[in-house]
């Protein structure tokens, strides 16, 4: 009975806005959208953003219906008098030197920053407070921040959000470094956004393609903004944002063609209901570079340029909401294919034999004028047997030199040469057109140190175990082989001694 | 011959009455047996599911735990009241090839992971007290709802752990134990506080039947995956992954359980056959004295699903519309819309406003008892040896 009453209850509410009657548009709205960013190295960095905005003042109101602003953490905001909360978990680290500066970096772990209302008494109490209950929500540890990890800072972290007057006094900061992102905590955050994990951008995120990736950031960001442009009210903005980036090598096989099908093993099929945007950015900035060109598949209709992050960025816009999109495949798998010129290269590589031959490396490169190009490469030092070694071995051992066979451009064209006529230098090498000029050139010899044994162990080693041996060995074939019998002292005079003699050729015992 | 013919008559009737007799009592009894097989007097279920091992070479631990969290799932106990503990995560450890999986099986058939997962204790968290007080409910306050074991009266709960076990004790992730002393206590303790109907406890560790030797309290059914002086075996290493999957005892209770739907009537005598020495190396044993009921007639499903008692009714319930309610906050915000004066957002870096700020004076807070009484003695002890003459200078 007490079972079917809060059933006929809910069947009730359902029915409810319906009924009022009442044309209000509604007070909170949805945006998501995904950017991907071919990287420099290769990779691809895939970053979601949801974002729910209400229009409501969660501090003067009390508020009991909710739409697409989660009731967990519209409850938080207003039970604990939160300005601001930003809370991410991060696995792996933005190799910025690879990768380009990103949107927004987290540290590796767990990082809450809160700044509270100035209507708070005890911000301390509330931290602590808040911090276990976000550990139930996102099934993490951060019931483990107080104050031994807990810090305010003075001048930085600063409100993000629209601020009065910044009192650093209700700002907390922690960070739990050891703190481990997986399924359990993507599953809560998915379970936050209004169209959970079944319609828009966010079918993409599966954990299994997600957490094999060089980097994973998931955060949540609840800020107040301007309700308008006049900024007279404020709205409440709750971003979700999910970065990843996928390795080539571990997720593309070495290729550099990417698709949505590869990165996440799905495709998009609708936009979210109740998303008033839902939109797809690509990156192709870097559309021409080092002789390949990015193509993008199906070409965009539109494309949106900005300065980004102090940079000109283009980006091809595909909008999810625009039916003509989706409507003739049913599914939008986005393509990124790089194209590049057939290459003039040539590589040969012969590895060494141990004893019977040693490595050759030949390589024909183009090189890019102005430009330095470095080759390296690694080898491991491997002992030698004893008998291998030079008299001399602490001197190193040679690595012949390098050649270098180059065709360098001419700045002047030159004629053929008469080998006859012209004098000896000229005639080094035959030159077929004069265009460029050949050249052989050579590097250093290199003289490494390989690792050199001690060679005057065996003679320490047979000096020490002959010791041994002896001491060891010796005494004990003494205690077992050596018999002992007692000696008189010989005492007594002569008479005595030559008693005893006559006593021993008879048999007796001496005196 | 009357006499006879009525003798016989009234003997015939009064045997069809007897035999009648019998026969209703024979179907009542039934039919009371009936009922009993399937009341067992709960109303709801709860799960606490306890890895206790640290280490990647410890996976077949959390693959364990996993598997009957899936189950458990399956059979329709919700997150909500399930309690898992993981000592260690290893779906996203860098050495696992495959991240945010857990496979059970060589051929990685079956993600125990999921989608789905909620771990409620994770990594540190998982301790000894933190395990007690999960049981008992002696939890701070400020610990959030999935985190705590809200069990009633009515409620049968399923415990299970698994780890690296001895002889009257259990390691938790290689720094503590608790001991099958504390456990029983903790479970005389939920039964004091009337936390639980009937409790289910089952454990995969090495030597597992000690950690049931002690329990006293009623209620409670124990299975274990080997005796005293046993060890329990893990099943089998996966090479890909390089470390073993699973444990033999829960491996088979796993493929038994995947048999079972929410609607079966399979009993706990059943569950007590799986595993046989030939498959399991080890005994497994199980402890009943403790329980009420019969094993034979207790369904699987009283522990490891859910129960949900539904009555439909035809009733309508109206309710008023608080229509009003939202109409007049609407209009108040729009009253003070043209009242305030612009907001605007903070600078993110004002350098010239942090290179002029003044640290900031800490609260002054008056001096505490101590300091007070240290004074106070200092004082008396110079006007006991100076004399109280000397008070007018001073004051």
């Amino acid at each position: 009975m007490a079972a079917a009453v809060p059933l006929g209850l809910l069947v009730l509410l359902l029915l409810g806005p319906v009924d009022w009657g009442h044309a209000e548009p509604p007070r909170d709205s949805l945006r998501e959208e995904l950017v991907i960013t071919p990287l420099p190295s290769g990779d691809v960095a895939a970053t979601f953003q949801f974002r729910t905005r209400w229009d409501s003042e969660l501090q003067r109101e009390g508020v009991s219906h909710y739409r697409l602003f989660p009731k967990a953490l519209g409850q938080l905001i207003s039970k604990y008098s939160l300005r601001e909360l930003h809370l991410s978990f991060t696995q792996g680290f933005w190799r910025t030197r690879y990768w380009g500066p990103p949107f927004l970096q987290a540290p590796s772990g767990a990082e809450l920053w809160v700044w509270f209302q100035d209507t708070v008494t005890d911000v301390d109490k509330s931290w602590k407070e808040l911090s276990n209950v976000l550990s139930g929500i996102f099934c993490a540890s951060l019931n483990f921040i107080d104050s031994t990890n807990t810090v305010t800072p003075t001048a930085s972290f600063k409100p993000l959000g629209l601020a009065n007057d910044t009192d650093h006094y209700f700002l907390r900061y922690a960070v739990l470094p050891r703190e481990v992102v997986c399924t359990e905590n993507l599953t809560p955050w998915k379970k936050l956004l209004p169209c959970s994990s079944k319609a828009g951008l966010s079918v993409l995120l599966k954990a299994d393609r997600l957490f094999h990736t060089s980097y994973h950031s998931q955060a949540v960001h609840i800020r107040p903004v301007c309700r308008n442009a006049r900024c007279t009210s404020i709205s409440w903005e709750l971003r979700q944002t999910l970065s990843v980036v996928f390795d080539a090598f571990i997720t593309g096989q070495g290729k550099k063609d990417w698709s949505l099908f590869r990165m996440f093993s799905r495709t998009l099929t609708e936009p979210c209901p109740l998303a008033s945007e839902s939109r797809v950015y690509v990156d192709i900035t870097s559309c021409n570079q080092d002789n390949e060109t990015l193509e993008v598949n199906p070409p965009p209709t539109t494309t949106y340029q900005d300065i980004i992050l102090g940079t000109q960025k283009t980006y091809a816009v595909y909008d999810l909401l625009d039916t003509a999109l989706i409507n003739n495949s049913r599914n939008f798998n986005l393509q990124l294919k790089w194209k590049r010129p057939p290459e003039n290269g040539y590589i040969h590589y012969e590895p060494a034999q141990d004893r019977r031959q040693p490595h050759l490396l030949e390589m024909l490169i183009q090189l890019p004028a102005n430009s330095v190009t470095k080759v390296s490469i690694q080898f491991e030092r491997a002992l030698l047997k004893w008998t291998e070694y030079t008299p001399d071995p602490n001197h190193g051992f040679y690595v012949s030199p390098s050649v270098l066979s180059a065709l360098v451009p001419s700045v002047v064209a030159a004629k053929p040469v008469d080998w006859e006529g012209s004098p000896l230098f000229n005639t080094l090498f035959p030159v077929s057109d004069g265009s460029s000029y050949f050249l052989r050139l050579y590097t250093e010899p290199l003289l490494v140190n390989l690792p050199t044994p001690d060679f005057s162990m065996p003679y320490n080693v047979i000096c020490l175990t002959c010791t041994v041996v002896a001491v060891c060995y010796g005494s004990f074939y003494n205690l077992l082989t050596r018999t002992f019998h007692i000696e008189e002292p010989r005492t007594g005079g002569l008479a005595k001694r030559l008693a005893n003699l006559i006593r021993r050729a008879r048999g007796v015992p001496p005196l | 011959m009357a006499a006879a013919c009525f003798l016989c008559r009234s003997a015939a009737s009064l045997a069809v009455l007897l035999l009648l007799s019998f026969r209703s009592l024979a179907a009542s009894q039934l039919e009371d047996q009936a009922e009993q097989f399937f009341r067992s007097g709960h109303t709801n279920n709860w799960a606490v599911l306890v890895c206790t091992s640290r280490f990647w070479f410890n996976y077949r631990h959390v693959a364990n735990t996993l598997s009957v969290y899936r189950s458990v799932k399956r059979l329709g106990i919700p997150d909500s009241h399930i309690v898992l503990m993981l000592a260690d995560d290893m779906a996203c450890n860098p050495r696992n090839p495959k991240p945010a999986t857990v496979f059970s099986h060589k051929n990685m058939e079956l993600n125990v992971y999921g989608d789905d997962v909620e771990v409620d204790y994770r990594s540190y968290e998982v301790t000894v007290e933190n395990f007690l007080r999960v049981l008992t409910g002696r939890i701070p306050s400020s610990t959030p709802r999935s985190k705590r074991l809200l069990s009633d009266d009515r409620s049968n709960i399923l415990i299970y752990m698994t780890g690296h076990g001895g002889n009257g004790f259990l390691k938790f992730q290689d720094s503590e134990e608790i001991t099958n002393i504390e456990l029983a206590d903790a479970f005389e303790q939920m039964w004091q506080k009337r936390r639980y109907n009937e409790l289910l406890f089952i454990i995969d560790t090495c030597q597992g039947a000690s950690m049931y030797e002690r329990f006293y309290s009623p209620n409670i059914m124990a299975l274990a995956s080997s005796q005293v002086g046993e060890d329990s075996l893990s099943h089998q290493p996966d090479p890909a992954v390089g470390v073993h999957l699973m444990d033999r005892y829960t491996f088979y209770v796993l493929e038994f359980l995947e048999e079972i739907n929410p609607a079966s009537e399979t009993s706990m005598y059943d569950l007590f056959q799986v595993c046989p020495k030939s498959l399991c190396v080890s005994t497994p044993g199980h402890r009943t004295d403790l329980f009420q009921r019969d094993p034979k007639n207790v369904l699987i499903t009283d522990f490891f699903g859910s129960v949900r008692k539904v009555e439909i009714t035809t009733e309508t319930v109206s309710l008023q519309e608080d229509s009003e309610i939202m109409e007049s906050s609407y209009t108040e915000d729009r009253m003070d819309e043209d009242l305030m004066e612009p907001l605007k957002y903070a600078e993110q870096l004002p350098v010239a406003q942090i290179i002029h700020q003044k640290p900031k004076l800490k609260d002054w807070h008056p001096p505490g008892g101590f300091i007070l009484g240290l004074w106070a003695l200092i004082i008396m002890v110079f006007f006991k040896t100076y004399g109280i003459k000397h008070m007018k200078f001073i004051f």
